[in-house]
């Protein structure tokens, strides 16, 4: 049987578990559906052209966890931000880990999708939100709406600055051999609130794993979203995240994702504007190995006049690595005066690492300003030489030139203890002591 | 200190430097002047150890020691520093960062701890007024979007910091206005000593009234076709570059 095949049986086992009385039965069969006539998606896509799935499918994944494991806090604290008060929601194989979490609903709700599934007093919200703007017809979406079961919640009420961030972290294990997780968030942000969230993916073991995670956001009227997501897990584990943000007037959403490890990672991150004056940023550091594989598709849906929206995504690749970068604007024929910037700059450390990399521009509209760049290159030989006659040795030389080449991404890290340690994580994979901080 | 015989070398399987004889001794502030392609910058780089320009004949010695088999970094360990005529931009890394990383790395190849944070902060306090640099500059992305003067008081501001035994400074005077080449000037009059020797090269004796040397080299055709005392500038400047070719 393959995985598409244990899938769909799968699900007549979960819906079966917890469908009847389930609210969401229907839109689950409706996703299954979707799922069972696309399958995976093929290198026969534009949009999966360069990224092949065809070795991560071969494992049969499962999507029931067998036990439920327990972890202590120090097996696990390193993938913790421990320098800075944070509630935290944390699963391990997919179950929710009390222990290790902290969850809160005093002035702002950081709990279970499951909860706010299950209970009536989120029925209005779930209503609303739930499964609005994540794409019905994109096959991968569709099989996580179909599993749809756990995830984070987290809705900030109107006019609250959350002050701690919020993380959510997914650890798996080697208790549950090949599982696949599909992690479903739901965060809403209501006018004139903010809040910064931190998402992380980490296996704990060297087994086969599999992500296919969907977050929906929305950010209401001048709302202010802060998202990191930080990718840094084992060369056996691989994340394929679909995150889809709808926003209002004046709500600035902005994403940072470093993509340091991993098998495959697939980054699906799409903005939707339903209103003028939107702000919307997006920005990546990639910097990989060995034969990693990082993929960005970025889409800034500009359907409404006076919005921005600013792309920067840095790419290092060493060795047989590999990178997709395909940033797609839409601006409609009523999005008068955007401006969309989108830079990609990449370099190639190696003559066996590639970078594939497109910008996609459909513009409807004629008073626009919309600009992009790419570029591939090597790091800059007369540097490194002036570099060693001030006496830093070639390898230093490199490290803190590709530091430099990616840093400018981390000037708009608000929070300091993810500044910290991303930039002590680029540190650690250049091999040099970068001696100093952002 | 600095003792380069019958040297030939270049790049790309062209000979530039046919021939160089020079010796400099610690104290010392040597003047290398010559028209422009006659091997002056070539000089510079292939002292500093650029990877790309090949010794076909002749050595060069540092301290004693023949250096033509180690890296620029190494070369700068031994206390060698080349400022650049055209100094290269750094983006993402600022000033301050890229002077804490070259003292620490000089001080690791020596075997020696991170210089303490204060005492770095001292020090560079301390250069940066030598130098007129204001303390906002320190923050800026290394030579990124610098003026001339800013990169050239930069580039002596790192000799400053660096304390080299050995400083070229390559065509330091060009792109300065009257302003900044005096504050480049009196910098490195400042660093002048007994223990250090300097080498400046120009295309113009207008640096030489500020930076005065004890020996004048004429460079021509990758060879030195005259030296003399400070003097030599100054004929040189009355005559002409064509009067050495004449009599080449």
């Amino acid at each position: 049987m393959d995985l598409k095949e244990t899938l769909l049986s799968s699900y007549l086992a979960f819906d079966a578990q917890d469908g009847p009385q389930h609210k969401l039965q229907d839109q689950r069969a409706a996703a299954i559906e979707v799922f069972e006539q696309q399958g995976f998606p093929t290198k026969k896509e534009e949009d999966w052209k360069y990224t092949p799935l065809r070795n991560l499918i071969k494992t049969n994944y499962t999507v029931f966890p067998k036990e439920e494991v327990s972890l202590k806090l120090d097996e696990v604290k390193e993938y913790i931000l421990q320098d800075v008060d944070t509630y935290k929601i944390v699963f391990v194989d997919g179950i929710y880990n009390a222990y290790l979490s902290e969850t809160t609903h005093v002035g702002v709700d950081v709990c279970l999708l499951s909860a706010a599934l299950t209970k009536p007093k989120y029925a209005a919200t779930i209503k609303k939100y739930f499964n609005q703007i994540a794409a019905k017809d994109a096959s991968l979406t569709a099989l996580n709406t179909a599993f749809t079961k756990e995830g984070a919640y987290i809705h900030v009420p109107e006019g609250k600055l959350v002050e701690k961030p919020v993380q959510i972290i997914h650890f798996t294990t080697d208790k549950n051999p090949s599982l696949l997780l599909q992690p479903r968030n739901l965060i809403v942000v209501e006018k004139n609130a903010e809040i910064q969230i931190v998402e992380r993916h980490q296996s704990l073991t060297t087994n086969e794993s599999f992500t296919n995670v969907v977050t929906e956001i929305f950010t209401e009227q001048n709302a202010q979203l802060d998202y990191y997501k930080i990718q840094n897990d084992q060369t056996t584990a691989s994340l394929i995240d679909s995150t889809y943000i709808s926003q209002r007037k004046h709500s600035h959403a902005k994403v940072h994702t470093f993509s340091f490890g991993g098998k495959l990672t697939r980054n699906n991150l799409n903005f939707y504007h339903k209103d003028p004056e939107i702000n919307s940023t997006m920005k990546g550091i990639t910097l990989i190995e060995g034969s990693q594989f990082v993929d960005h598709h970025t889409l800034v849906h500009h359907a409404q006049p006076n919005s921005e929206s600013h792309q920067d995504y840095k790419g290092i690749f060493a060795e047989k690595s590999t990178g997709v970068f395909n940033g797609k604007i839409i601006v409609e024929k009523e999005a008068q005066k955007t401006n969309a910037f989108q830079q990609n700059n990449n370099i190639l450390m190696n003559d066996k690492a590639s970078i594939n990399t497109k910008p996609q521009l459909e513009i409807f509209a004629d008073d626009v300003k919309c600009s992009h760049g790419c570029t591939i290159g090597q790091l800059d030989e007369d540097a490194l030489f002036y570099m060693q006659t001030r006496g830093i040795p070639t390898k230093e030389a490199r490290g803190l030139l590709t530091y430099a080449f990616a840093s400018n991404v981390l000037q708009s890290v608000k929070i300091d203890s993810v500044k910290k340690r991303i930039n002590k994580l680029i540190a650690e994979k250049l091999g040099v002591n970068i001696g100093f901080d952002v | 200190m600095l003792s380069i015989d019958n040297l030939h070398a270049g790049c790309e399987g062209k000979t530039i430097l046919q021939g160089i004889n020079l010796d400099v001794k610690p104290g010392e502030v040597h003047a290398i002047m010559g028209p422009n392609g006659s091997g002056k910058s070539t000089l510079s780089t292939v002292v500093a150890g650029h990877e790309d320009y090949e010794i076909s004949r002749g050595t060069i010695l540092f301290d004693g020691e023949d250096i033509a088999d180690l890296s620029a970094d190494e070369r700068a360990h031994k206390g060698i520093f080349l400022s650049f005529q055209y100094p290269v931009e750094i983006p993402g890394v600022t000033v301050t960062n890229f002077i804490k990383t070259a003292i620490n790395q000089n001080r690791k190849a020596k075997g020696l701890e991170d210089m303490p944070a204060n005492e770095m902060l001292k020090k560079i306090r301390e250069k940066a007024a030598l130098l007129e640099i204001d303390s906002r500059f320190l923050s800026r992305s290394l030579n990124e979007g610098f003026s001339g003067g800013e990169k050239k008081r930069n580039e002596i501001f790192q000799m400053a910091m660096l304390e080299p035994k050995l400083a070229i400074l390559d065509e330091t005077d060009s792109g300065l206005d009257i302003d900044a080449l005096r504050i480049v000037a009196n910098g490195v009059n400042k660093l002048r000593g007994k223990d250090r020797a300097i080498v400046v090269i120009t295309h113009y004796q207008r640096l030489l009234e500020h930076i005065v040397p004890d020996f004048v080299h004429v460079l021509h055709d990758g060879k030195i076709v005259k030296s003399g005392t400070k003097e030599l500038a100054l004929e040189l400047e009355e005559k002409g570059y064509d009067w050495i070719k004449q009599g080449a």
